[in-house]
């Protein structure tokens, strides 16, 4: 059956850990993961919630697939109300951690109310308990991580925590594990550190037993692994250029958002690439990249470990920072330089390994640096509030910033706050570049204009993992469509998002969709769970679990209204490139999309598609 | 001919399918603690190193054993544990240097790579080939090709 079927639900305000039964009923309905711990938030918390009050809940749930032998299957999700932007947030993480804890014979950890001092969850096995934390509270990820390794005298202990961020409130904090694998988005730590919770330590033992046909499953598992390595994408470009294969990629194509998406090509999009990455260095002859690296299960190893060079201003005197770490995926570098316009690899570099070390999403905090950068160029933010000069381009300021931000110190408490609020509070709300509160990934919709309709109506904000277009618009996958061209979108996104929902649900990486399809991870499911999970029944699945969230952001106040795009996107053409002159053509795109969905025209369901869904 | 695990830490990722597999050869189960094989990270040094039995000839754990629980497979060389002789006593994980007979607390006996029976899962699963089971007399081979052609591989006149 694949589920564990046993569910921790652990009451902070009490101290109280509680197992308690898996809904079987609702794991045959949303599988796992994404989609479980959303029905499960959903049924369990109202819609209107403050995210950072004890009343908000928030989940780490594995997938049916998590901790097997299916190709990336170590995923888990963290699912709560989301602070940064109100809605409903859910964030993937790799590593190991996640696996660890399927071991240990657990599907998911609900977490309630709020803790009066730091506590962190240690779970062996069966046993899980909280334990005093005001020891670790102030600690980095990188410092917590091995400080309970040695508390517990047990160097196979996996560690989700936060770090600063989360601790000083920044409303996009992450929470880490494995050193740099993060569910980054949303501010989930945020809502981890509100409730006094520094960290989940777990080691599992007991391993994943109950797979429905062991046979059938090592049979549809190695097949899907081939197919893996033998598409270019997984096979190839990833493991050799990870993510930032897209760099030289999306600016060749005018998608490339540059300055607070002032331009949309970076004329130092190379220096940043991940081509740049493999280059030896003019300082020290070494190339920023050690090597790749796969999360647990993973066959495609799209993971980059970089050393930063030690002569580089960021780290000269700071030997701490000189050891191999997480390095550069695209999006982060798109955030921390182009978004900035910032060329040095090594500076980017040093901002992502702080990012990690404190736990905080390099997407939403690049692209805020990027709206501060523009308010100082036209003078409205001075020097001295900011502590630094910021114009365009200052490696100097992304460095001084990441330090200040991810302490909630000086300035960085309002960067902290995210480019909605930071915008607004300086009278210039249309600078920020987002999405329901939340900061845009790196493709501009003015050059790929379904990632335009993926934003908008992102149930977490502006996000490029809820429907990656750029897939079928700029690689031809599953079928090359024209990036340029709003007719056929509304479908490719409604497509694109219920897949989605059943790879985040399962346990399974959704970069394996770069060559799987939905029938590639339906054997894998059918044999490790139902052989209900058929690929008609997935597909309403998906469906269903979009709707969820859809439904879940209603509730919570949210409106067609919401589901739009800056005005600069809107009405300010591209600059350069294939694009030139082009602007999002949203209002082409979302009627269709709404009608799709079964949606009215306020964006909400309508009762026949809920009952076609079983809502 | 015979054959050993030739392990190229160079290529490991650490995804762990080699740890994976063979926790299902040998117990039918998904569980890193029961695996034979152990993947290292040494992570500001960005490598990943897998380890495992190397069926050392004169080997330390049989050699050790009070009750000869440990014995040489005639066609692969492995050195295998025999549970139903094996009392438990954990003398061979003290005698072997490397670390590489570890105690089962589940079934109360020890386990080692046994090779299984010569066909590896962990060498079958790997994704990069870092780990393989080759000639146990050329476990060099690829090196020496690899120096060969650095020292020597230019075409001739």
């Amino acid at each position: 059956m694949s589920w564990a079927g046993k569910i921790l639900r652990v009451n902070l305000t009490k101290g109280s850990c509680t197992p308690e039964p898996l809904n079987m009923e609702w794991a045959r309905a949303y599988i796992g993961q994404r989609g479980l711990a959303t029905k499960y938030l959903c049924a369990e918390v109202d819609a209107k919630v403050d995210p950072l009050s004890p009343a908000n809940k928030i989940i780490w749930a594995t997938g049916p697939l998590t901790g097997t032998m299916a190709s990336t299957g170590g995923r888990y999700s963290v699912i709560t109300k989301g602070p940064l932007t109100g809605a409903i947030a859910c964030s993937n993480s790799g590593g190991y951690w996640g696996a660890e804890l399927k071991m240990a014979g657990w599907d998911m950890i609900i977490f309630e109310g709020k803790s009066p001092k730091p506590v962190y969850l240690y779970v062996e096995n069966d046993s899980a308990q909280l334990l005093d934390a005001g020891w670790l509270w102030g600690k980095s990820v990188w410092e917590t991580e091995p400080a309970l390794r040695t508390k517990h005298q047990d160097p196979q202990v996996r560690v989700s925590s936060i770090g600063r961020a989360g601790e000083t409130g920044c409303l996009y904090a992450a929470v880490v594990n494995d050193l740099h694998r993060a569910a980054g988005r949303s501010g989930v730590g945020t809502v981890m550190g509100s409730k006094n919770l520094k960290a989940i330590a777990v080691r599992g033992t007991k391993g994943v037993s109950n797979i429905r046909d062991f046979k059938e499953f090592m049979k549809a598992t190695t097949a899907a692994k081939k197919v893996l390595a033998d598409h270019p994408v997984t096979g190839q470009g990833l493991p050799k250029y990870g993510t930032q294969v897209l760099m030289n990629v999306i600016n060749e194509i005018g998608a490339l958002p540059t300055r607070n998406h002032h331009d949309v090509q970076f004329e130092g999009a190379k220096n940043i690439s991940g081509e740049a990455m493999h280059e030896p260095r003019k300082t020290d002859g070494k190339p920023n990249l050690v090597t790749n690296q796969a999360c647990f299960g993973c066959t495609i190893a799209c993971g980059r470990v970089s050393k930063i060079d030690e002569t580089h201003f960021t780290v000269k005197t700071r030997p701490e920072y000189w050891g191999a770490s997480g390095g550069l995926e695209y999006e982060a570098a798109w955030a921390l330089g182009a978004a900035n316009g910032v060329n040095d690899l090594e500076a980017l570099t040093y901002a992502n390994f702080v990012c990690n070390e404190q736990g905080m999403d390099p997407i939403s905090f690049g692209a805020t640096v990027g709206a501060v950068m523009e308010l100082y160029e036209m003078g409205v933010l001075k020097k001295e509030q900011l502590g630094i000069e910021a114009p365009f381009g200052s490696a100097q300021a992304l460095a001084y910033f990441a330090e200040v931000t991810v302490k909630g110190e000086g300035f960085g408490k309002e960067i902290a706050q995210g480019s909605k609020r930071l915008t607004a509070k300086y009278g210039h709300p249309d600078l920020s570049m987002s999405v329901k509160g939340q900061e845009f990934p790196a493709y501009d919709s003015r050059g790929i204009q379904g990632m335009g309709l993926t934003y908008a109506t992102s149930n977490r904000g502006a996000c490029h993992l809820r429907s990656y277009t750029v897939a079928s618009e700029v690689l031809g996958i599953p079928v090359k469509t024209d990036p340029l061209a709003t007719e056929g979108k509304a479908a490719l996104v409604k497509a694109f998002q219920d897949a989605t929902a059943i790879f985040d649900s399962a346990g399974i990486c959704l970069f394996t969709s770069f060559a799987w399809t939905l029938a590639d991870v339906q054997p894998q499911l059918a044999a490790a769970c139902l052989p209900e999970f058929t690929l008609e029944e997935l597909g309403v699945i998906g469906e269903r679990i979009w709707n969820l969230e859809r439904d879940f952001n209603n509730r919570a106040g949210f409106t067609n209204k919401d589901d739009t795009l800056p005005k600069r996107l809107l009405t300010e053409p591209a600059k350069t490139g294939p694009a030139k002159g082009k602007v999002n053509g949203l209002d082409k795109m979302l009627p269709e999309y709404y009608e799709l969905r079964g949606w009215d025209k306020t964006g909400q369901l309508k009762p026949e598609t809920r009952a076609r869904l079983k809502l | 001919m015979q054959k050993s695990l030739l392990i190229n830490s160079d290529k490991c990722t650490g995804c762990l399918q080699c740890e994976m597999a063979c926790s299902y050869e040998n117990y039918g189960t998904f569980n890193l603690s029961l695996s034979r094989i152990k993947v290292f990270d040494f992570h500001s040094a960005g490598r990943k190193v897998p380890y495992t039995c190397t069926q050392c000839d004169e080997a330390w754990c049989m050699h050790a054993c009070p009750v000869d629980a440990i014995k040489t497979d005639a066609a692969t060389g492995a050195k295998v544990v025999f549970e139903n002789t094996c009392v438990g006593c954990k003398v061979c994980t003290i005698a072997c240097p490397f670390g590489t007979v570890n105690y089962v607390a589940s079934t109360g006996k020890v386990q080692k790579c046994d090779l299984c029976g010569g066909d590896p899962a962990c060498a079958l699963a790997c994704p990069t080939a870092a780990i393989t089971y080759v000639d146990a007399g050329w476990t060099g081979l690829e090196r020496m090709k690899q120096w060969a052609a650095k020292t020597d591989n230019q075409p001739r006149a």
